[in-house]
């Protein structure tokens, strides 16, 4: 026992895994608890694409010597709206819409870099896959600043931002602004992924936004209790992801998915044995 | 939060909900055409007719939950504002594997009421847990919403009408596949808000049932057919230009 302890507590006398546990659990309560909003709705592909999107805004910002985070938001917001416009434009169905979308952000974010990478040394795989144990000061700021800024706004339209995600109709009858609370929901998405990057990478974000959600939702039934439990899975899952990544010298977002698929798995096979709570 | 009283202050409607010319199209399909109508208040109005005649359209274009293609709806000479509408949709059109309890979602009624940044006071939650009581649900205000009966649901979203105190209620389809007490119990709550001076507009499929529910009636396929009392409208003649054959009351559904 004394072993284990040693083992969680000893690395955190580097600045680097400081940063990291901080990090860690900004995170895994920002994507369970705005993920939670995304499984309500069934957007979870809507996630996965502006995530995959994010990364040309992260080269052109890289190309400009912006902010990283702010073009990589930039770009997901982009896509959400670029998605959107094709699918009040068209016959197009959504999924049609979004795989078009993120594929071509995607493809234009590879090519990028990797003409960038023809006259910088910058690691792709830190963008696809992520780096917790990278992250700088600034990057600890951002991403608690985001994460501070996100949960804020969902407690403050907790109410509203639930009724429209469970009856948008009767929310729009009743007077709610439901397109202002869609994009809203939107925008939280995106600064979401955007904090989530540096830490899980683009390719891997969206199992932070539904697997703990979608765990928890397996057990409990009422949409603040998935919030608080999913975040409690989002946490667990993020720090063993990063001490994984630590001790064993793996990517951290690949690591961390890991672990929160496992709980899910756990979860899972609880629901099949002894049938649903 | 103990049993409460059923005492449920009503805030009865301000004049009628007057239609002219209103047109609804989805891309090319005209799905309403040229419907002007006068919906009063102190009556149980309700909207007929086959499938695909529009009824849940006419009902959302009515609430400003479709764009019109053309037309005006005005409510006692006014726009109508959210706060005055409590609008109950198809129970097909909601997902009931939601994570939320019947409680949660009878308290969606006093969102609005609450406003903005601000917690359902005891006063809301009070008002939330009569529309519970009224419909006889009081006692699953625990239970997690996928695990009632269609009639429970129907009469959960009832309460989270009542909760929102407005002046108009529309229901889509609200008697669509439910039980025979849950149909009692709406069907008394409905009287009682057309007899407490609201609009009551609920699109219904069935003309047998018509009869003995509704004040008034509005035919519909894609235009207004008829209009007036049940009587006069569900009449054969009446009815094979909606339904474009004749049809005896008790085998139309």
């Amino acid at each position: 026992m004394e072993g284990l302890w040693h083992s969680l507590a000893d690395p955190l006398r580097f600045a680097f895994m400081q940063r990291a546990l901080l990090v860690a659990v900004a995170i895994g309560i920002l994507c369970a608890v705005v993920g939670s909003y995304l499984l309500v709705q069934s957007l979870a592909l809507l996630g996965d694409a502006i995530s995959h999107s994010l990364l040309p805004g992260l080269a052109i910002a890289y190309l400009l010597d912006l902010n990283l985070f702010v073009g990589a938001f930039v770009a997901g917001v982009l896509s959400a709206l670029l998605i959107q416009w094709i699918r009040s434009a068209t016959p197009l169905k959504p999924d049609a819409a979004m795989g078009i979308v993120f594929s071509a952000f995607f493809a234009l974010g590879i090519l990028l870099i990797t003409l960038i990478q023809r006259r910088a040394r910058i690691d792709l795989n830190h963008f696809l896959f992520g780096n917790i144990l990278g992250v700088s000061t600034a990057d600890v700021l951002t991403v608690v600043g985001i994460t501070v800024l996100v949960l804020g706004l969902v407690a403050l339209f907790f109410k509203e931002l639930t009724f429209y995600s469970f009856d948008p109709l009767g929310a729009k009858a009743a007077g709610l602004p439901t397109a202002g609370l869609g994009w809203g929901l939107m925008a939280l998405t995106s600064l979401t992924l955007v904090a989530s990057m540096k830490a899980v990478g683009v390719l891997l974000v969206l199992a932070m936004l539904i697997t703990p959600p979608a765990t928890a939702y397996l057990l409990v039934p009422r949409l603040h209790q998935v919030m608080l439990l999913g975040s409690l899975f989002g946490v667990s899952a993020s720090l063993l992801g990063m001490y994984a990544s630590y001790y064993l010298n793996v990517a951290s977002g690949p690591a961390i998915v890991l672990v929160a698929s496992a709980w899910f798995g756990l979860a899972f096979l609880a629901r099949v044995i002894f049938g649903p709570s | 939060m103990k049993k409460p009283a059923i005492s449920l202050p009503l805030r009865p409607a301000k004049g009628s909900l007057v239609v002219r010319d209103l047109t609804v199209r989805y891309g090319n399909l005209s799905v309403l055409q040229g419907i002007s109508t006068e919906i009063r208040p102190g009556r149980l109005t309700g909207i007929l007719g086959p499938n695909g005649a529009g009824k849940s359209t006419l009902l959302k274009a009515l609430l400003g939950l479709v764009p019109k293609e053309g037309g005006e709806v005005r409510y006692g000479g006014q726009a109508l504002r959210g706060e005055q509408v409590a609008y109950v949709p198809q129970r097909s059109a909601i997902d009931w594997s939601f994570p939320a309890t019947v409680w949660d979602v009878v308290l969606m009624g006093q969102v609005r009421a609450a406003g903005w940044l601000r917690r359902i006071g005891p006063q809301g939650q009070q008002r939330a847990a009569q529309a519970l009581e009224r419909v006889g649900m009081w006692a699953y205000r625990n239970r997690p919403i996928g695990k009632l009966s269609g009639g429970q649901q129907q009469r959960v979203f009832l309460a989270r009408a009542l909760a929102q105190e407005a002046e108009i209620y529309a229901l889509d389809e609200p008697f669509a596949g439910i039980d025979q007490p849950s149909e009692a119990i709406l069907f008394q709550v409905l009287r009682e808000l057309a007899d407490a001076g609201h609009i009551v507009i609920v699109v219904h499929h069935d003309l047998g049932q018509a009869l003995a529910y509704f004040d008034e009636v509005l035919l519909l396929n894609r235009v207004l057919i008829a209009q007036g009392s049940p009587q006069q409208v569900l009449q054969p003649q009446v009815l094979q230009r909606a339904y474009g054959r004749i049809l005896p009351l008790d085998s139309a559904a």
